[in-house]
């Protein structure tokens, strides 16, 4: 399916500080959305800022059609996303939208999904899918601290939310593969969603296979267009360097080279 | 209206505004952006002998106005470009231009002999100037006699507009310039990227894969200017100039140092629609000085 990607000037509705280094970006389109898939990014243009050359990427978080907003979870981590912590209601940001594949649609209804740190943004776009298509899936969340534990009514309201903390502040305490769910001897899953750290995608990846659990990861490496041309944000896959901003962001882990 | 068309070699462009090699894919995944009928001509990605891996990850580094790649001309080769990608952009309402690079003047000759067979490519761009390939690349454009070699071995074989594109990492760019004139090369268009590199102090650690990897953006802007003023001094032929346009005055200011036309490269990453306001913003310039014709433009710096 092609969908048509837009250069489109968004409107601020509202910028909400979750945490320190967190916070959501509420942008309304001038028109009505295209179709938007979860697992789908946007490249923002970050203007006034003097080291900032190039777009940013950010996964969706989520859309509402009724509407006509999506909303962005967005990392404070650099000049870049400083900038964007500063914006006001009223404002305009410049996207490109909406870019790469998507999270497929599973046949089962035993569906997990597994987010770490800022990769839990694409992951309540897709909680949102699945309960359209009458799927309510199990969704691990994990954080660093309780402080940036944020967002867990909105999780619920589409699946049954477990929390783990590297501190064990709050839900239980380690890394998202050490919580309970995988220590037993069979996992009930016959799908399982990851977006995170590479490490962690990749321990969630070993997991999958062991079980012989399908696994779809989501990707993020650093590009500069966004739209299949600087080929700068390659991944090696079973049919060679593939760009994660196109045949990406979201790949089956049997495609790649883990 | 003003006229916006330029003749170069022989070969009419609807106005001076192309796409640089290796920003612009090969132009289809721009329709959802922008008219390609709008542009003067598209440069397409890189073709050479074989199927190109490109360099491991990580190709890229942002700078202060600028980027560091190092792609490493991946591309499927020629036979893939010819069966696959030429039946699918050839009717584009634009001049498709093939960007063919190499790593031994066989290679070259090969890919340039290969693509002289499709009728509705009308010119080459040979590419000897990536910095980011081990063998050939870069070094057939910074020594003049392999750069003359390889430019008159192509010409053999190539019966359209041959144009080359020359690297600025060399100590004296009109030498380079002179030597692929001599060559045969009808075209010169500069400048590809400048050679640099990024650390990661955390890491202690190059940011690229490679190490060093080419520089472009509007950083490399003053640079590019510079050389195309002083090719436009030394040689007779046409030029196309680029190298950190990001608007349509700095298009105007390449076609003043003496370019014909004008290609536009990392700005397309950043907004895809770009190139037709480039094309935009030269009629309104031209307009606002009652400028006829834009060859009027070509190496009009007032100097005295």
């Amino acid at each position: 399916m092609e969908l048509k990607k837009h250069v489109q000037d968004l409107l601020v509705i509202e910028v909400t500080r979750l945490n320190k280094r967190h916070f959501l970006l509420d942008l309304r389109a001038p028109e009505k959305f295209p179709l938007i898939l979860p697992g789908q990014f946007v490249q923002v243009l970050v203007q006034g800022s003097a080291s900032t050359f190039l777009r940013r990427p950010f996964s969706i978080h989520s859309v509402d059609y009724s509407r006509n907003t999506l909303r962005l979870l967005v990392q404070i981590k650099g000049e870049g996303t400083r900038h964007l912590a500063e914006l006001k209601t009223g404002d305009h940001l410049n996207l490109i939208y909406p870019l790469g594949n998507s999270f497929s649609l599973p046949f089962t209804k035993d569906v997990l999904l597994v987010g770490g740190g800022c990769g839990v943004a694409p992951l309540l776009f897709l909680a949102q899918f699945l309960n359209q298509n009458n799927i309510r899936p199990t969704i691990l969340l994990g954080f660093r601290t309780k402080e940036e534990v944020s967002e867990i009514e909105t999780y619920s309201r589409f699946g049954n939310v477990h929390v783990i903390t590297d501190d064990g502040t709050e839900g239980e305490k380690g890394l998202v593969i050490d919580h309970s769910m995988f220590q037993r001897e069979r996992l009930d899953f016959k799908k399982i969603y990851c977006c995170g750290p590479d490490a962690m995608m990749k321990a969630v990846a070993k997991i999958a296979r062991m079980h012989r659990i399908e696994c779809e990861v989501s990707l993020e490496n650093t590009m500069a267009c966004g739209f299949g041309v600087c080929l700068c944000c390659i991944t090696p896959t079973d049919k060679g360097n593939e760009r994660v901003c196109m045949e990406g962001p979201v790949f089956n882990i049997n495609r790649l080279t883990w | 209206m003003p006229d916006l068309s330029v003749n170069i070699a022989g070969l009419n462009f609807r106005n001076p505004v192309t796409t640089a090699s290796g920003t612009f894919g090969y132009g289809d995944e721009f329709r959802d952006f922008i008219d390609l009928g709008r542009l003067g001509g598209i440069f397409v990605k890189a073709v050479t002998g074989k199927n190109r891996d490109g360099n491991a990850y990580p190709r890229m580094a942002e700078t202060s106005t600028g980027m560091l790649n190092s792609v490493g001309l991946q591309n499927k080769g020629v036979d893939h470009f010819c069966r696959e990608i030429y039946p699918r952009i050839k009717d584009f309402n634009t001049h498709i231009i093939v960007n063919v690079s190499g790593s031994t003047v066989e290679e070259y000759v090969e890919v340039a002999e290969r693509i002289n067979e499709l009728e509705n490519i009308p010119a080459i761009e040979l590419n000897i100037s990536c910095p980011n390939v081990k063998l050939g690349g870069m070094a057939f454009g910074t020594i003049p006699a392999m750069a003359t070699e390889v430019t008159a071995e192509v010409r053999k074989v190539y019966k359209k507009v041959l144009m080359v594109k020359l690297s600025p990492n060399v100590t004296s760019i009109t030498d380079l310039a002179k030597a692929v004139a001599d060559g045969g090369a009808d075209v010169i268009t500069l400048i590809n990227t400048l050679l640099g590199m990024a650390i990661d102090i955390e890491r202690r650690r190059p940011v690229l894969s490679t190490i060093t990897g080419g520089l472009s953006g509007p950083a490399i802007k003053p640079v590019a200017l510079r050389m195309v003023w002083q090719v436009h001094k030394a040689v007779h032929i046409p030029i196309i100039g680029l190298g950190g346009i990001m608007n349509a005055t700095d298009a105007i200011e390449f076609m003043l140092a003496g370019a014909s036309a004008i290609q536009v490269g990392t700005a397309n990453f950043i907004d895809p629609t770009v190139s037709v306001k480039i094309v935009d913003g030269i009629e309104a310039y031209m307009e606002r000085h009652k400028i006829k014709a834009v060859t009027d433009l070509i190496g009009a710096l007032r100097t005295e």
